[in-house]
């Protein structure tokens, strides 16, 4: 009953499940681009005022959420009596009690409907987001990965041919962002709230330090939170809005500076943002300014398609249902999956 | 009427299905909490063993807890899904009825215990009544101390059942009158949870899938301390 290999093509109907973290998402794809639907619940009020998601609060959250999601995204694409070929289903990178929910949900109902299941690498995933919008791009991609659980910088050959060419050593982007929000009192998510004050602010106010600019690919954000803090402490009377705006020019300036480094080195004909922090306003100019110099096709998926959605893990299974099969029903979950080398 | 029972409130993982003529198939395991990797496999194999396809089931029943959280929702999640799919509603028996429910006949006060973790247990008082038991009292969550001094102030005879009481056995075995049941009854098992649901089937007391939630009785961690912090 399941698909084989050959039988996966641009009309295989695909269901996706997101549940690793905070955003209950379900999508319906028909081929790895074709869209039917996509349905995303942000938990995002739910852990406001705790500053930060909380695990078992996401987890109780998505046990609700989960079948209604699912219900509308089968709806709104005409197949909610079956009607659809495999489902996937995010087994990792992520909170482990999150994921174990979409997981259990997908296997279900590959069970009820006899149809393939496929567990897909959330990572993965996201450096696919921005094919679903334009799948005939050029490649090699340089994919700049950014968001609050995760930063790295892959090399994309095509569809399940990529290399990971460095990652952060110690905070995510998103999670600097958040964490320095916090800090300044300008709200949660960190993200939006600097972004928003970083606009009335002077990026050039304050010199923060830009880590290992010159090493290699890998990132590292902690020291410039301390550097914020120290700062702010010295200083009281610093304006918040200079201090949102240069912390922000300094994260920007290590990731343009390396996926330039990176395209450079690799001859890529395009840069892709992905991940949430993907959303912020100024690595998206600074993104297309790199773009512009390096005569680079600049691929910059739409919000709904940088921050965790189902889309992009439907689409991320029709590639690996195509190349691996199907996944067993014992698939486990795995929060510290890694990004695998696709050649 | 085919019911599919999944049970995983516990270190346990168990399905089972069953209807008029009783339990057809059932499987449990209880070694390394693997839940998510053990259920689907389970109820492919018990669909299987009992030559039912997965379109025949009519109600999907499952163990709403109180129990370990993250195993909790595996199968609450899954059943969910799978009801949601099919179609078919749900029946939802918390895990201390399902505990009591295979000691029930006994005069003696029957109290469910599940280990909670962190130094406590969940806990639920029954009664035996024809065709069953019946809850006495809320579900509470107490360390085993106050487990016991509730029990000696109590009285009664007393038969213990449980995971949380084979944890504390030590403390409850000094009680006069209580005894504790072995451990082949440890855990709440899906065959009780289908023969329950067949019984509360029977009397049309069903639930839709999106209205189905999991019984925690304790707040998450971050919640407890976010009241406290702002209610000093
Ligand atoms: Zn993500």
């Amino acid at each position: 009953m399941t698909v084989a290999e050959r039988d996966v093509n641009d009309d295989t109907i695909i269901l996706g499940i997101e549940t690793s973290c905070d955003e209950t998402a379900a999508a319906v794809l028909r081929g790895p681009t074709s869209v039917l639907s996509s349905v995303v619940s942000s938990q995002v009020d739910l852990h406001a005022r705790f500053g930060g998601v909380v695990p078992e609060v996401a987890s109780r959250a998505h046990v609700e959420l989960l079948t209604p999601v699912i219900a509308e995204s089968l709806v709104e694409a005409g197949v909610d009596r079956g009607g659809f070929d495999a489902v996937a289903a995010t087994y990792g990178p992520g909170l482990v009690g999150s994921l174990l929910i979409g997981l259990s949900a997908a296997k279900a109902l590959a069970l009820v409907h006899g149809v393939a299941f496929v567990g897909v690498n959330h990572l993965e995933a996201h450096l696919y987001a921005a094919l679903i919008e334009e799948p005939e791009v050029e490649m090699p991609v340089v994919v700049l990965l950014v968001s609050g659980g995760h930063t790295l910088l892959a090399l994309m050959n095509g569809p399940g041919d990529y290399r990971l060419l460095g990652s952060t050593l110690d905070d995510a982007a998103g999670e600097a962002f958040d964490k320095v929000a916090r800090f300044l009192g300008l709200g949660y998510p960190g993200g939006p709230a600097i972004d928003h004050a970083a606009m009335q602010g002077d990026p050039e106010a304050i010199p923060f330090p830009r880590a290992m600019a010159d090493e290699g690919y890998d990132f590292s954000f902690s020291g410039l939170k301390t550097a914020v803090v120290n700062h702010v402490r010295k200083h009281p009377e610093v304006d918040t809005r200079d201090v949102a705006a240069s912390f922000q020019q300094a994260v920007v300036d290590v990731l343009v500076l390396k996926a330039r480094r990176a395209a450079q080195a690799y001859h890529a004909r395009g840069l892709c943002l992905a991940g949430g922090v993907a959303a912020n306003s100024q690595l998206r100019e600074a993104t297309l300014d790199v773009c512009v110099g390096e005569g680079l096709r600049a691929l910059l998926p739409g919000r709904s398609y940088c921050t965790d959605n189902a889309a992009m893990v439907a689409s991320a299974g029709w590639h690996r249902l195509r190349s691996d099969g199907p996944s067993p029903l014992s698939l486990a979950a795995e929060p510290g999956l890694s990004l695998p080398d696709g050649t | 009427m085919l019911i599919l029972g999944i049970d995983t409130a516990t270190q346990q993982v168990g399905c089972a299905i069953g209807g008029h003529e009783g339990v057809l198939a059932s499987a449990h395991s209880a070694r390394g909490r693997r839940h998510a990797e053990n259920l689907a496999p389970a109820i492919e194999f018990i669909l299987s063993q009992a030559r039912v396809e997965m379109r025949e089931i009519s109600v999907v029943a499952v163990d709403l807890g109180p129990g370990l959280f993250t195993g909790l929702r595996v199968g609450v999640a899954t059943a969910k899904a799978i009801a949601h799919a099919l179609r078919v509603p749900m029946i939802g028996i918390p895990s201390l009825d399902l505990l009591a429910f295979p000691v029930r006949f006994t005069d003696r006060l029957i109290v469910a215990t599940v280990d909670a973790r962190r130094g406590e247990l969940f806990y639920s008082f029954y009664r035996q009544v024809p065709a069953g038991v019946q809850r006495v009292a809320d579900h509470m969550v107490g360390s085993p101390d106050d487990l016991a001094s509730e029990l000696q102030a109590s009285g009664q005879e007393v038969l213990l059942v449980g995971d949380g009481a084979h944890r504390y056995r030590g403390i409850f075995e000094e009680l006069a009158r209580v005894d504790v049941v072995e451990q082949g009854a440890s855990f709440p098992s899906a065959a009780s949870l289908v023969q329950l649901a067949h019984a509360t089937a029977m009397r049309e007391e069903f639930v839709q899938p999106e209205r189905l939630s999991p019984i925690y009785l304790r707040k998450p961690d971050a919640e407890i301390n976010w009241t406290t912090r702002n209610h000093r």
